[in-house]
């Protein structure tokens, strides 16, 4: 399986990760490098294997569905990049 | 007394209850190794104000008596944790300014036992590499140089500045994290010992997450009496993770008895790999006949998916990443990149992320994106999480078999020079992890000990692997060989 410039570009896309035309080759050719390694594990004989979902073994512990630690809006935008109002502010999202 | 900050927790422990020092000294001790230690880069943000008024809380809480272990005890702190006020940045460039609200519960738990915050510890950026090259404040240093050149070293990574606080004496000792290695690497880099506990010993809550399934913090300390100290204090049920573990905390240190008599310790044969250097095997040899003269048992084991570790951490550790690493997208916290007139919300997420993650938490964030999407979500990503589950029935069936412990090497070299690697493929690099990241897809028990120097008097670590939950047993054993090895040479001071 070989990663060619176009998947390179679509996979950025997917992330959301702004890569220039000129540097799509070199990202190809890492990701053709990583795979060729992840490749290996074709090797394993996984039949009737169920995928990992945790370590332990162990039922998540359940909680009354209330609100914990709530009205802290103050403190929720006090790192945001925009915040008016009391909301997060991006650009336009409609147009 | 002297050279304060050189102390073990257990010595300051015992010093500050016979009234020999008080916690203000500590603090100043450190805070002075710090000032002197720009070159190696390990403190990125300093807290002295805040490390002096938790030394004197601390200095009354010992007055009044009965006081924790770590009360009054100066730490530095991997910048991955986030403290209340204090710059978290996990060493990234898409993280700056950021101020957290809230405490995470390791630190919290420090904090409540006493301990006293020097500043944050620099890492390879969101604790992605084995070099602390990819961090957004440049390189941290290892103290150590080999005895023929002054090459600037690696202190390993990601925990690269904890490492190298902890060898430097700037510190008595520090937090790390671990999710390939990050916290055993760097300690074997730089002779200093380094625990991860099991996984869901430690909450993750407020750590800045990389790998969810995989990271788990741990204490980086100068001798094992310390990493028991230490981890008991970071250890909690915390119902604010879902995946840490309601189980008591034993106390660690009272289970340091030297004694290994009995204890099938086991060899596993994969581990032994091609175009290792001839002085790790040679450790590894001597680390055994260690445990053997101790009055432990020696069994060749097999391990037969070692092989596939790698391979496997690599799609799981980037899947999970690229979703983790989703919610940095300029909008709630963290960098937002300039915008071009007309730009909408998808150039923002594009040019916040560009701009915000460096070049391997890029590539990493994309391999992962890859390996989930659609058509290739059950080649990469879920074939990736059938072999964990073999990789951790490899371990079940040693320890069912009677196994109490691993011994293994901790890296397949000793500290390599800065920029050494630039020039290698992304692949060449992981292969640090070899030895320790089925720990973390096993979600076991990991211990990193300091057991001699190489021919160029660079420190090498071995690694003991235990039973899940059973760290006490496993510090018990690294106690012993630690006794055996007698490891006690430190950095000549250059810096």
């Amino acid at each position: 399986m070989s990663i060619d410039t176009a998947t390179a570009a679509r996979v950025a896309k997917l992330a959301r990760i702004k890569v220039e035309e000129d540097q799509l080759p070199a990202l190809a050719e890492e990701f053709n490098t990583i795979l060729g390694f992840i490749e290996q594990l074709n090797e394993v004989d996984v039949e009737g294997v169920e995928p990992m979902t945790s370590v332990t073994p162990q039922r998540l512990k359940r909680r009354e569905d209330v609100v914990t630690e709530g009205d802290q809006q103050a403190k929720i935008l006090s790192n945001a990049p925009d915040a008016r109002e009391g909301f997060f502010a991006v650009p336009k999202v409609v147009e | 007394m002297s050279d304060l900050n050189t102390l073990t927790i257990a010595a300051a422990r015992d010093a500050l209850r016979k009234g020999d020092t008080t916690s203000a000294a500590l603090t100043a001790a450190c805070l002075s190794a710090i000032e002197g230690s720009g070159a190696l880069n390990a403190f990125v943000h300093n807290t002295p104000d805040l490390a002096m008024q938790q030394a004197e809380a601390a200095d009354a809480r010992l007055k009044a008596g009965d006081a924790p272990d770590m009360c009054g005890i100066p730490l530095g702190i991997k910048d991955l944790f986030c403290t209340k006020g204090v710059p978290s940045q996990a060493a990234s460039n898409i993280l700056k300014g950021f101020l957290p609200e809230y405490e995470s519960t390791v630190t919290q738990n420090l904090f409540d036992a006493g301990a006293v915050m020097l500043g944050k510890l620099n890492m390879d950026e969101f604790a992605m590499g084995s070099s602390n090259e990819t961090s957004a404040y440049g390189n941290a240093v290892n103290p150590w140089r080999r005895s023929d050149d002054d090459t600037a070293l690696t202190p390993g990574g990601s925990s690269g500045g904890s490492a190298s606080a902890v060898a430097a004496d700037l510190c008595l000792a520090a937090t790390g994290t671990d999710t390939g290695g990050s916290i055993r690497q760097p300690a074997a880099f730089t002779g200093i010992t380094g625990i991860k506990p099991t996984y869901g010993r430690c909450s993750r809550w407020g750590v800045v997450a990389f790998a969810s399934s995989l990271d788990q913090a741990g204490p980086m300390t100068k001798d094992v009496r310390d990493a028991a100290i230490m981890l008991e204090a970071m250890c909690s049920y915390d119902a604010k993770d879902s995946t840490s573990m309601d189980i008591p905390v034993p106390n660690f240190e009272a289970m340091l008895t030297g004694d290994v008599k009995g204890k099938t310790i086991g060899i596993p044969r994969e581990y032994r790999l091609d175009g290792i250097p001839d002085e790790i095997d040679a450790l590894w040899t001597a680390g055994k006949e260690m445990l053997a003269d101790a009055g432990a048992k020696i069994v060749d084991i097999s391990l037969p998916h070692t092989k596939y570790a790698l391979p496997a951490y690599y799609v799981i550790a980037p899947a999970e990443a690229s979703s983790n690493l989703a919610r940095y997208d300029g909008v709630r916290y963290g960098h937002r990149a300039k915008l071009s007139h007309g730009d909408g919300i998808t150039e923002m997420y594009e040019k916040t992320r560009a701009e915000g993650f460096g070049h391997e938490v890029q590539r990493r964030v994309m391999v992962g994106t890859y390996v989930l999407s659609a058509g290739f979500y059950d080649a990469y990503y879920n074939r990736a999480r059938k072999v964990r589950a073999l990789i951790k029935k490899d371990f079940d069936d040693a320890f069912a078999a009677g196994v109490d412990a691993i011994l293994t090497p901790a890296t397949p070299s000793s500290a390599f020079g800065l920029g050494e690697m630039v020039d290698a493929d992304p692949v060449q690099m992981y292969l640090n992890d070899v030895f320790t990241v089925t720990v973390n897809l096993a979600g076991l028990p990991g211990i990193s000990v300091p057991a001699g120097v190489d021919a160029k008097g660079l420190p090498l670590g071995l690694q003991l692997i235990g039973r899940p939950w059973e760290e006490g047993d496993l510090l018990n054993t690294a106690y012993a060989l630690e006794q055996a090895a007698g490891f006690v040479s430190k950095p000549a001071k250059w810096w």
